[in-house]
């Protein structure tokens, strides 16, 4: 032990420059964005006059931080965030993809790995094919779904003989676009899904389906009984992750309905999203930062809170 | 919740498959071949022909590779023979799935579903046989009872000593009222004094249920001790079954000569010469032998050799181990470059580099080439 103990300042050496690069891309901002959601009215323009401002401390009715000047320091922009009708749609078409969305993903991603288990033939064909979306760009994929559901000349329409009803195209109702958004969704989500699912399976000892087998149990009874509980670290480890990336859903709107909106045009923030919110914000000229940062405390909150209720769920749930 | 031991092994449902109880397993010209992805193909088990009698426990035992887990498994139906038929009784099982077969199976690792507590792992075939649930718990209880294990139903299984994983096993097979139990390796992963404990246990248990049951084993010891009758087996082929004191005693071959016994039996060349028995140094140990002069293999049991004046061997002590009851002495003999061991009594006054004669109560000869049992 002692001997690895003398080893220490090697290690720390080792991990210097991957701690140093945290610290100025993640740790950093996350202090400084925690630290913004609570200043008032909080202005950032670095110029000489602030700067100069800042150090002779000239104008008495601001506070300067970090090259910026604020008015106080309290929850104004929580207030401002929760009474704009934008940031409430984004709420609520996020928690639509968190909480409609993924469920549906895990229990398909689920059953076809299950299934794909199951097959002897061509199993690695199958297992390229569902593992390709993953490779895939994101908004490429996303540019797949704009041209199957175009309100013209979308496969889908032509397939379904209903052209002319809008998906994603001027005129779309919330829930036709979030229908493909969904659908998006579930197609990018499968392909990791499933392969982590796979491997799990592959883990099972086959001796418990043998014992199964020799007791009748029916097909349903083994998945349930046996194949979800002994998967279910897994589950949870996929339910988790993806709740969280759900969560910061954004580029997959951005996606389907191009650069810059989250909705078709003449509704552009239709499907707008937490993350794309929080982005606009810094988008806008004259706007103040403290509500970006507000509403990033805010999915921050969120996510940390869904987290911690899934890990005590899981503790009656899942078996090691 | 009382109930008689009579009682007890009733069929919980009026199905066919719990009518027939004790069933005689017979195995017919039984093979099974294993096709790898090169094409090569492994004769597992090989024209195999068993008839194993209702009710009673038959150790099936052989070296690691030998096809006895594969006899298992044929006989389960996880496994589907390549050729011959399997019967319960007079059914033909042979192309029976293995759930209409019925029978309990112990896997060798026991594979009790670690998310379910003792209670839930012992109802689980129960609950697929749809026994109401007030039965399925006096039932499980009562299994539970019958292999001890009636206190710890809450436990999960990684909360259990190998021993409790081994009855929870055994009594999850057993609650269904197998026709047939099937025992796979039950003591490979046990510690020496629990093996010993619990392969009286397997016997108890078979004998308070008198269902026919057939475990596998390379460990003879295990096989000897617990079995009505033992099968061994090598290279798939079944080498000879009968009682275990009559397999050791008067083995068919000279493979069965040297898998049972330990200490080992000494195998030494000799050869045939007008019907006498012939030591490389000249000495005869038997005559009357009716087979042609050649080199034949013997083969006598360490217990068998006693050390006396007029004895027909000369050898000359190498090692005296003292080994509790009896004393082991190892021993060379003229023109053989391989030492003989003895078992003596204890009282012996002998010492290192002395010679002995010994005598030797009983022998096998053996042919070199087939191993075939001559006496």
């Amino acid at each position: 032990m002692l001997e690895y103990k003398r080893d220490g300042w090697k290690a720390a050496i080792c991990l210097a420059p991957s701690l140093l690069l945290m610290c100025i891309f993640t740790f950093w901002p996350i202090i400084n964005s925690f630290i913004m959601a609570f200043l008032n009215n909080y202005y950032f323009a670095l110029n000489r006059s602030d700067i100069y401002n800042s150090l002779m401390d000239v104008d008495k009715s601001f506070a300067y931080f970090m090259g910026g000047r604020f008015t106080g320091i309290g929850i104004q922009n929580f207030i401002t965030l929760f009474r704009d009708k934008d940031f409430l749609i984004a709420l609520k078409n996020t928690a639509f993809i968190v909480f409609v969305s993924v469920p549906v993903t895990v229990i398909i991603a689920l059953l076809i790995a299950v299934a794909l288990n199951s097959i002897k033939g061509l199993r690695g064909f199958f297992q390229t094919v569902f593992f390709l979306p993953y490779v895939t760009n994101t908004i490429a994929l996303g540019l797949v779904f704009n041209s199957l559901f175009h309100v013209d000349y979308g496969l889908i329409n032509k397939l379904f003989n209903m052209v002319g009803t809008s998906w994603i195209n001027s005129g779309a109702t919330w829930g036709r676009a979030m229908f493909v958004l969904f659908l998006y969704s579930v197609w990018d989500g499968l392909a990791f899904k499933i392969i982590v699912f796979l491997s799990g399976l592959q883990n099972i000892d086959k001796q418990y389906y043998q014992a199964a087998q020799i007791d009748a149990t029916p097909r349903w009874r083994v998945f349930t009984r046996i194949t979800v509980p002994l998967l279910s670290p897994m589950i949870l480890y996929i339910t988790i992750t993806s709740f969280m990336g759900a969560f910061k859903v954004y580029s997959s709107v951005i996606g389907i309905f191009g650069t810059g909106r989250y909705g078709p045009v003449g509704n552009y923030k239709l499907l707008i999203t937490i993350v794309g919110y929080v982005y606009d914000q810094f988008d806008v000229s004259g706007m103040p930062f403290g509500v970006g940062s507000a509403g990033s405390m805010v999915l921050f909150g969120i996510i940390l809170l869904i987290t911690l209720i899934q890990m005590q769920a899981s503790k009656r749930w899942v078996h090691y | 919740m009382e109930r008689k031991k009579e009682e007890f092994f009733e069929p919980p449902d009026a199905g066919v498959r719990t009518q027939h109880h004790n069933v005689e397993v017979r195995l017919e010209n039984l093979t099974k071949e294993f096709t790898d992805k090169t094409g090569k193909v492994t004769v597992a088990v090989n024209d195999f022909n068993v008839t194993i009698p209702s009710g009673k426990l038959i150790g099936l035992l052989g070296p690691s590779g030998c096809g006895k887990s594969t006899t298992l498994y044929l006989i389960s139906g996880l496994l589907k023979p390549t050729a011959g038929r399997i019967y319960f009784g007079d059914e033909d099982v042979t192309n029976m799935p293995p759930e209409k077969r019925g029978i309990g199976l112990v896997f060798q690792n026991y594979a009790l579903y670690p998310h379910m507590t003792v209670r839930q792992n012992i109802l689980f075939p129960l609950v697929n046989m749809k026994v109401p649930k007030q039965e399925a718990l006096a039932l499980a209880q009562e299994m539970a009872e019958l292999v001890h294990i009636g206190d710890l139903m809450e436990r999960k299984p990684n909360q259990l000593s190998g021993g409790q994983q081994q009855r929870v096993a055994i009594a999850r097979a057993l609650v269904k009222r197998p026709r047939v139990l099937l025992l796979d390796e039950p003591l490979s992963n046990l510690d020496a004094r629990l093996r010993l404990q619990t392969r009286e246990e397997i016997r108890r248990i078979q004998r308070e249920t008198g269902i026919t049951t057939i475990f596998v084993t390379h460990d003879q010891e295990e096989a000897m001790s617990i079995s009505d009758e033992i099968v061994v087996m090598n290279e798939g082929i079944k080498q000879q079954m009968d009682r275990p004191q009559a397999v050791y005693e008067e083995p068919v071959n000279m493979f069965v000569a040297k898998f049972l016994g330990n200490p080992p039996i000494n195998i030494f060349e000799a050869d045939l010469i007008g019907g006498r028995l012939v030591l490389k140094d000249g000495e005869v140990v038997a005559d009357g032998f009716t087979e042609p002069d050649q080199e034949v293999f013997i083969g006598f049991r360490p217990e068998y050799l006693r050390v006396s004046k007029n004895g027909k061997i000369t050898a000359k002590t190498d090692l005296i181990e003292h080994i509790g009851r009896d004393t082991m002495i190892l021993c060379e003999i003229e023109g053989y470059d391989h030492l003989i061991r003895a078992i003596v009594p204890n009282d012996m006054e002998l010492k290192v580099g002395q010679t002995i004669k010994l005598d030797c109560v009983k022998l096998f000869v053996f042919n070199a080439e087939t191993g075939e049992r001559y006496r």
